[in-house]
């Protein structure tokens, strides 16, 4: 049924991130401009109509919102300055808080490991930060050489630095509602 | 020329250790000192927004604070901190609830009204075209560099100070002053697909091989960053291009700090230049440009 005040997801992505999807009029802009396109199963302009059609699984459960990249180049170029990169945001947002599979599991995986690491020490380690992606993805091997090539460089710190204010970090860690990304749901 | 409070950023403690060392000498070598904010944490990067939008308002938020606390402007050099410290700030004084809810969580005000700037339009602003083409005692000559700013850098066009967000120039500006021979060309502000370089691999090498090959194609023989992510990325993953496309690019990536310093004739430069994981100092030496360091022989 179609309602006058549009999908029951066009208001809550509403109430996330303050986008009016309603405005899109599909003039396909923002699909034009995304690099990403060869890879998503929705185009950013079909995922814009299906927002406000309404079809929350097929929008949470697709490729599309993970491979954005949030490079923000089609809300730069949209003609009714919506701001596509942040209704992704909010549908990626959604998509963990509704413990919904991930078509690509290693993209949230990942943001996991990123913000675990924030957590736990208040900056990026890089040696903590891909020794617990690879861990968790099972992808060991990969990029061997590179790290390898990194610490001959000088470019690998082995001694994370450490935040002095890591109640503070731990703090906001808990008022946000857990440990971010697949920690929830 | 004044002190500013600096954000580095995590990269410029480990893999960019070279962009965080060549941006404080540059500055100080300009006349700008930067103090780096005490305790500064990371600014979440994309992994915060892209799945709690709290966390990305607080995480800028506590170094925000920290900046609101030093008072004067936030000097940043990495454009993803850029854009999260940028866009958290506007968030912060425009959502009073949010704003309020999260200084009770961090414990001190993050409403941070000073500026937040990055080093390049800094430079451009406050030293300036004319004063730094005085400054140079090593003209990069001979060097044919494209600029890439990245996506970050230059979107959304609210955070664009003073530049075209679609053809932005002031790094061209800047690298002329140096005396490079910089290419134009229209891939300036394409992603180079940063974020996803350890997740989807092979998208990445294809869309950083694309850059290579449009930078060959318009005469270049390096390319020029502001931004960490990207040149990890850049060189990272040019390589592993042979296999999709046939031939191997070698071009080497430049943060613009390190250009700025060669051509300012500090000592320093060639120990960041050696940082690089795709070496950039042979390509210089072909030149003549000089760059402190011995070479071999
Ligand atoms: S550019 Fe804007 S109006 Fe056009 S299809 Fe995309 S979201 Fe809709
Ligand atoms: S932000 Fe995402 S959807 Fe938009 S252009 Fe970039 S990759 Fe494509």
């Amino acid at each position: 049924m179609i309602k006058a005040t549009g999908s029951g997801l066009e208001r809550e992505i509403e109430a996330r991130c303050g986008e009016r999807v309603r405005l899109c009029f599909q003039c396909g802009k923002c699909s034009t401009g995304c690099l990403f396109t060869p890879a998503m199963d929705l185009l950013p302009h079909q995922a814009m109509k299906l927002v406000q059609l309404g079809q929350e699984e097929r929008l949470l459960s697709s490729r599309t919102i993970w491979i954005c990249a949030s490079c923000v180049t089609c809300t730069a170029r949209c003609p009714n300055d919506i701001d596509v990169a942040g209704v992704i945001d909010a549908l990626r947002q959604m998509a963990l808080e509704k413990g919904v599979r991930p078509a690509e599991r290693n993209v949230p995986l990942f943001h996991s490991c990123f913000l675990g690491n924030i957590r736990a020490t208040g900056r990026i380690s890089e040696p903590v930060l891909m020794g617990a992606y690879k861990a968790l993805s099972g992808d060991l091997f990969s990029d061997i050489g590179l790290a390898v090539e990194m610490l001959r460089k000088g470019k690998i710190k082995l001694v994370p630095s450490l935040v002095r204010g890591r109640r503070e970090i731990r703090r906001i860690f808990s008022e946000s509602g857990g440990k971010g990304a697949v920690g929830k749901g | 020329m004044g002190s500013y409070s600096y954000y580095p950023g995590c990269s410029q403690l480990s893999s960019a250790e070279e962009y965080g060392d060549s941006a404080v000498a540059v500055a100080q070598a300009l006349g700008i000192r930067l103090e780096p904010l005490p305790d500064w944490s990371c600014c979440g990067a994309s992994s915060a927004h892209m799945t709690n939008r709290l966390l990305s308002v607080a995480l800028p938020a506590r170094n925000l604070a920290r900046a609101r606390e030093r008072g004067g402007d936030l000097v940043v050099v990495c454009a993803a901190c850029y854009h999260n410290l940028r866009s958290a700030q506007i968030e912060l004084l425009e959502d009073e609830e949010m704003a309020s809810r999260l200084e009770r969580v961090i414990g001190s005000d993050p409403r941070f009204r000073g500026r937040i700037v990055h080093l390049l339009d800094l430079i451009y602003e406050v030293v300036g075209l004319e004063r730094l083409r005085e400054r140079v005692v090593n003209p990069l000559r001979g060097l044919r560099p494209v600029s890439y700013y990245g996506c970050l850098m230059a979107r959304p066009p609210e955070m664009m100070e003073g530049d075209n967000p679609d053809h932005p120039r002031r790094m061209d500006e800047l690298l002329d002053a140096l005396g490079a021979e910089v290419r134009p060309w229209s891939y300036k502000t394409d992603c180079c697909g940063g974020s996803l370089s350890l997740t989807r691999t092979d998208l990445v090498v294809g869309l950083v091989n694309r850059l290579f090959e449009a930078a060959e194609e318009a005469g270049a023989d390096s390319l020029v960053t502001a931004c960490p992510m990207c040149l990890a990325n850049l060189e990272m993953r040019q390589r592993e291009g042979k296999l999709t496309f046939g031939h191997e690019h070698d071009l080497p990536v430049f943060f613009f700090t390190e250009l700025i310093g060669l051509a300012l004739g500090m000592e320093e430069a060639d120990s960041w230049l050696s940082k690089h994981l795709m070496d950039p100092r042979p390509l210089l030496w072909r030149n003549g440009v000089r760059t402190g360091g011995r070479r071999p022989a």
